[in-house]
């Protein structure tokens, strides 16, 4: 008799960076409960999870799985465990469609080939009974992000998971999508599946979860039942010490219109219309929140903004200056900061330097290259400024910024793109992914930027974020804008949630008044 | 010095062990008489001035090929064109010192010229299809040496010849167009310093300049480079000039320094040995002298064994292979890397 | 010109099509289903080389054309193996290990050649063995197209046959769809149960295979003897012809088919008296020209799109 279906015991992780991302941590699971996995960016819940799931081997530790000790050496064990997990960043292959999908690896076989008629059927089948309602054969690439995730659900469900894991699955969702979500996870709990909900949004796992469990700085802090804690108790837990991570607003002071986005449009090549006559405007000394969920047109338009895409219907113009037919050479000329989305991605060069990290927007000028050579004693000295002033944790300038963890390197990317004193800065999911402390740093560092006069466009996905730093907030909505806000008094998540649907739209005349 | 260079540095030291050790067990299941042979090939290539005079000639188009592949590596671009640039240039800068009359210094300067804008020119072919167009430069460039080598063949067959001689040769260089000798009673010629000039060039050009910057920014993450404001396209065609240059100086000193005529009638091999010598340096230009040293080493080493029992030279083709694997291999020796960090982080 | 036209349309030149495309076609299934799965196979030159020699060794020890093909494609597998194990298990970058595999089997096949036939530049004096042609009944007694169709090496019909194989294995079995999520996103297939590295060994292997085919056809269905560098860059018009057929297993196809024209009239024009140096670089000219029109048109198409 098992009070538990699931124990890990002691389980340690560290990288071969050195980073240790858990230490001693404890966590265990009851059959047919909902149990979230709480803690900040960075504290180690995903860790854990690879961990559990085979994907990422314990340094140390055991795991009891029905009072049975297992190893995972893959996640194909875990997978035959009965564990499924549905990752943040879907695992999904796009051009397949959703019953591939679904059935891959266990394709039902009529002689050599695979019988996609069956995977078709059955697709349906277990869509009906777990009440996920997609369609099969639709092309993933085509499928709005809710939809997917469900396919996620259901892969996992089809392999028989009776544990299953979701990494941030609400990140990603309108708060409307989420009480969907919920009530699906609810349906699933009856009959009698066990649910690790990872989240760090604690309204959400007061209202979700049976237990709780908090991570924090790699380490397990303990575990509650979730009726027996109060939200602001398990926001201290979360936290430890109380770390003040409030930003001091003051009243905006907007000057001169820096970003100006006209009728802009946009067709992709698979000839979708992602952008719809956006317009907006953006002041020096705001900051502008674009709030929407994953796909709407977001990344589309930073691309179109940063020239990463050509421009050809519409325009848009910096400091009054169409940038139509500019290189992102020239238009990185213009005092213009951009903190990407992904940044291993465009960030940063991992095998390089902190120093030379620090300066790749700006090496060639006079500041740090004299005919032809860079002075490097002065770059050095730039990079160590800025790792005292943002608090870069690491062994010195020449560090590899590769072998920082996630915080830090983020940390790296805003300090080159703020120090220069930019007077337009994108900040594209600036604090994703980022442990508390880097983003409360990056979030007052936002703002003292807006408070010297420059003009911030904000593209978050996180709401919360969103709401605490802008100063005007727009929701994009299958590629246009659907509502505009002129002050954020008032504005809450369920609110915008609205507009982030489709189901409520402001007038025109709303919305024109976005153009500042 | 971080954990990671140490590692490396290791592990590049292991590679060569386990290359010799590879040489051993060959020549032992070869040659009649493998006690001898291994200490031929160990210690005799150190035994007189004319081998050790062997070791620095060989070196130096190593050297060079080595660089020009390092430069390219450092911008992630892998272009063997190499190969057919040192044949090519070998080609323009012969009829250089075949045919007209310049004073010395000058001459062979001119000569070297002639390659080097050779290399530069056919560089530009995969180097524009790359940086505009986004062509394999792999395959181009590979491409480009079939092509370069009947062109240089027909050139050399058709114009070069020299009919006074059975083999397939050029008429004789002007001798004020070859390149002089350094050390009395080796081969040993003006080109070694030439190439040392250039590997240090190769460095301030990598590690100081603001080019180099952008080299290694691009090679290292390309949508970085690019979301910086780097011109990444720019960046592709400075490299394969660059490159290009060191190459077909390379072909060209090798030539003048060596051999009175225009003498290969097939690829000389250098652009993949290049490609190892690059490996071996961690793409670093001054690495790349060292490294050059330890090939042209086993070369001579090679060489002499094979002059005395009957192992095949080619031997070091098999040598070269378990190298390149051995040091591009991330998680060679990664167990005990890693017991290292885990250690170090309780 | 009116001497080449006559050369061009015979059915000489048509059967000799065939014949120079057979290799090509093999490594460039080779090239398709190793890129498609994500681990580009750059060495597909060496592991043709490799069972060129293997083929043109085994075959003569043997006194035995099969063991000669058995023991060719083994070898190549083996290449593939190597680049296996050390790409995935020990992370070799798989563009650095593909070099690894040329350079082994340009210098390895000569160092074995020499340690077997005493000759650096062929294995002439030893007496291997060739692969049986077959005649198609019917097929053959038709005029002109009959005898360009029907009589050739046994191996030029594989070749066609693999070319299905591939197509199918792709489009709709298991292993085919495994291969292609691996590909694409590989951590989809590892979400599910799928092992990463299983998948792209296998994929090298087959890709290995398909050269032991190629390679094999060169010394023992070609002719009869293995020479230094035989293959001479077909490894590398393969990837072009892959590239170029954008990963699909009969786009591929086509456009090995085409390179296969330009060897083909290099070597028909050979016999024209044209300057035999030149002449020898149509193949490799044509891929050039082949690969620089197709990257400018992608081009433009992504710049217009």
């Amino acid at each position: 008799m098992e009070e538990y279906i699931l124990e890990m015991k002691n389980i340690s992780k560290i990288y071969g960076n050195g980073i240790a991302a858990n230490r001693d941590v404890n966590f265990n699971l009851k059959k047919g409960e909902i149990h979230a996995l709480v803690g900040e960016n960075g504290a180690g819940k995903s860790t854990l999870m690879k961990i559990l799931f085979g994907m990422e081997p314990p340094s140390s530790g055991e795991i009891l799985l029905r009072g049975e000790p297992v190893r995972f050496s893959s996640s194909k064990d875990a997978i035959a465990h009965g564990i499924g997990m549905v990752h943040q960043h879907f695992m999904l292959v796009e051009s397949f469609t959703a019953a591939q999908n679904i059935v891959l690896g266990m394709e039902p076989k009529s002689g050599m080939f695979v019988n996609e008629a069956e995977a078709v059927r059955f697709t349906k089948e277990i869509s009906k009974k777990y009440n996920l309602d997609v369609d099969a054969e639709a092309v993933t690439r085509t499928l709005p992000v809710g939809v997917k995730q469900k396919i996620e659900i259901l892969k996992a469900l089809a392999r028989g998971a009776e544990i299953l894991i979701l990494d941030e699955p609400t990140a990603v969702l309108a708060p409307q999508e989420t009480d969907q979500l919920f009530d699906e996870l609810i349906h699933l709990k009856e009959q009698g599946h066990t649910i690790v909900f990872i989240s760090h949004k604690i309204p959400e796992i007061k209202k979700i979860s049976d237990r709780i469990t908090v991570m924090r700085s790699s380490q397990s802090v303990g575990c509650y039942e979730t009726k027996n804690v109060t939200e602001q108790e398990i926001s201290n837990l979360i936290m430890g010490c109380e770390m003040d991570t409030s930003i001091e607003k003051t009243e905006p002071k907007p000057g001169d219109l820096r970003i100006e986005v006209e009728d802009l449009s946009y067709t992709d090549r698979n000839q979708v219309q992602v952008l719809k006559d956006v317009s907006f405007g953006v002041r020096s000394g705001m900051i502008f929140g674009i709030a929407g969920v994953q796909g709407n047109g977001q990344v589309e338009l930073i691309d179109l903004m940063t020239r990463k895409r050509a421009v050809r219907e519409g325009d848009i113009r910096l400091n009054g200056k169409s940038i139509k037919k500019l290189s992102i050479q020239e238009i990185r000329k213009m005092q213009f900061g951009y903190v990407p989305e992904d940044r291993m991605d465009q960030g940063i060069a991992g095998a390089e330097s902190i120093a030379e990290n620090m300066v790749s927007n700006r090496y060639a000028t006079s500041e740090f290259c004299r005919s032809g050579l860079l002075n490097y004693n002065k770059i050095e000295e730039f990079a160590d400024e800025n790792i005292k002033e943002y608090e870069i944790r690491c062994s010195g300038n020449k560090q590899h910024v590769g072998m920082l963890s996630g915080g830090n390197m983020q940390k790296v990317v805003v300090a080159r793109e703020c120090s220069h004193d930019p007077e337009v800065l994108i900040a594209e999911q600036p604090t994703r992914g980022v442990d508390v402390g880097a983003a409360h740093i990056i979030h007052k560092k936002l703002m003292e930027l807006r408070n010297e006069g420059c003009a911030i466009l904000l593209v978050s996905a996180d709401l919360s974020e969103a709401l605490k730093l802008s100063d005007v907030i727009a929701v994009m909505y299958e590629g246009e804008i659907v509502a505009y806000f002129d002050n954020t008094e008032g504005l809450n998540e369920e609110k915008l949630g609205l507009y982030m649907l489709g189901l409520e739209r402001h007038s025109e005349e709303q919305i024109r008044r976005a153009r500042g | 010095m971080s954990r990671e260079r140490s590692f490396n540095i290791i592990r590049t030291a292991v590679a060569m062990l386990v290359a010799i050790l590879v040489a051993f067990v060959i020549i032992v299941l070869v040659s009649d008489q493998p006690v001898e042979s291994i200490k031929i090939f160990l210690l005799r290539p150190f035994s007189t001035k004319r081998y050790l005079g062997n070791i620095v000639e060989t070196a130096v188009p190593l050297i060079f090929s080595g660089l020009a592949m390092a430069i390219m590596f450092r911008a992630n671009l892998f272009n063997l064109g190499g190969e057919g640039i040192f044949f090519i240039a070998g080609i323009t800068g012969s009829i250089a010192a075949i045919w007209p009359q310049l004073p010395p210094i000058v001459f062979p300067i001119v000569c070297i010229m002639a390659g080097a804008l050779t290399g530069i020119l056919v560089m530009l072919i995969p180097g524009v299809l790359k940086a505009k167009y986004g062509a394999s430069e792999m395959v181009t460039s590979l491409m480009m040496n079939n092509i370069l080598l009947g062109v240089g063949l027909y050139l050399l067959n058709n114009m070069m010849r020299d009919p006074q001689v059975a083999s397939l040769v050029s008429y004789q260089y002007r001798s004020n167009a070859l390149l002089g000798n350094i050390i009395p009673g080796t081969r040993v010629h003006v080109g070694f310093l030439i190439a040392l000039a250039c590997a240090f060039a190769a460095y301030v050009f990598l590690f100081k300049s603001k080019w180099g910057y952008e080299i290694r920014m691009v090679g290292n993450n390309g949508r970085f480079a690019s979301y910086s404001g780097i011109n990444v396209t720019k960046v592709i065609i400075i490299v394969h000039v660059v490159a290009g240059a060191i190459a077909g100086m390379g072909g060209i000193i090798e030539c003048l320094g060596m051999h009175r005529r225009f003498e290969w009638t097939a690829l000389p091999g250098y652009g993949f040995d290049g490609a190892m010598i690059a490996m071996l340096a961690g793409n670093h230009p001054i690495g790349v002298i060292g490294a050059a040293f330890f090939v042209s080493y086993l070369r001579v080493g090679a060489d002499l064994v094979n002059r005395a029992s009957d192992v095949p030279t080619e031997m070091i083709a098999i040598l070269q292979s378990i190298i390149i694997l051995l040091i591009s291999a991330e998680r060679f020796l990664h167990k005990y890397k890693q017991n290292w960090i885990e250690k170090e982080a309780k | 010109m009116r001497t080449l036209a006559n050369l061009i349309f015979t059915t000489d030149f048509l059967y000799s099509i065939f014949r120079v495309t057979t290799p090509l076609l093999f490594a460039s299934m080779g090239a398709v289903i190793s890129d498609v799965a994500g681990v580009p196979n750059i060495a597909l030159e060496g592991m043709m080389l490799i069972a060129a020699f293997a083929g043109m060794f085994f075959s003569y020890l043997f006194d035995s054309a099969l063991m000669g093909l058995l023991f060719a494609v083994l070898f190549a597998v083996l290449a593939a193996s190597v680049l296996a194990f050390f790409t995935l298990y020990y992370k070799t970058n798989i563009i650095l290990g593909g070099m690894a595999i040329n350079s082994l089997a340009s210098g390895g096949t000569i160092f074995f050649l020499y340690l077997v036939a005493h000759d650096k530049g062929t294995s002439v004096s030893l007496p291997s063995k060739v692969l049986p042609s077959v005649n198609i009944p019917v097929i053959e007694n038709i005029p002109v197209i009959g005898p360009a169709i029907s009589g050739h090496n046994v191996l030029t019909y594989v070749a066609i046959l693999a070319v299905i194989f591939t197509f199918f294995l792709l489009k709709r079995t298991s292993l085919g769809w495994h291969i292609r999520a691996v590909g694409e996103k590989k951590e989809a297939a590892d979400s599910v149960g799928i092992s990463v590295a299983k998948t792209q060994a296998i994929a090298l292997i087959l890709s290995g295979m398909m050269c032991g085919f190629g390679g094999a056809f060169m010394s023992m269905g070609y002719v009869s003897w293995f020479s230094r560098d035989m293959v001479s860059g077909r490894g590398w018009i393969a990837l072009a012809a892959e590239a170029m057929g954008q990963q699909h297993p009969l786009g591929t196809a086509a456009t090995s088919v085409l390179f296969g024209v330009a060897d083909a009239l290099s070597n028909a024009v050979a016999t024209l008296g044209w300057p035999s140096d030149l002449v020898k670089t149509i193949p490799y000219c044509a891929t050039l020209a082949g690969l620089a029109i197709f990257s400018i048109r992608t081009y433009r198409k992504m710049k217009n799109s």
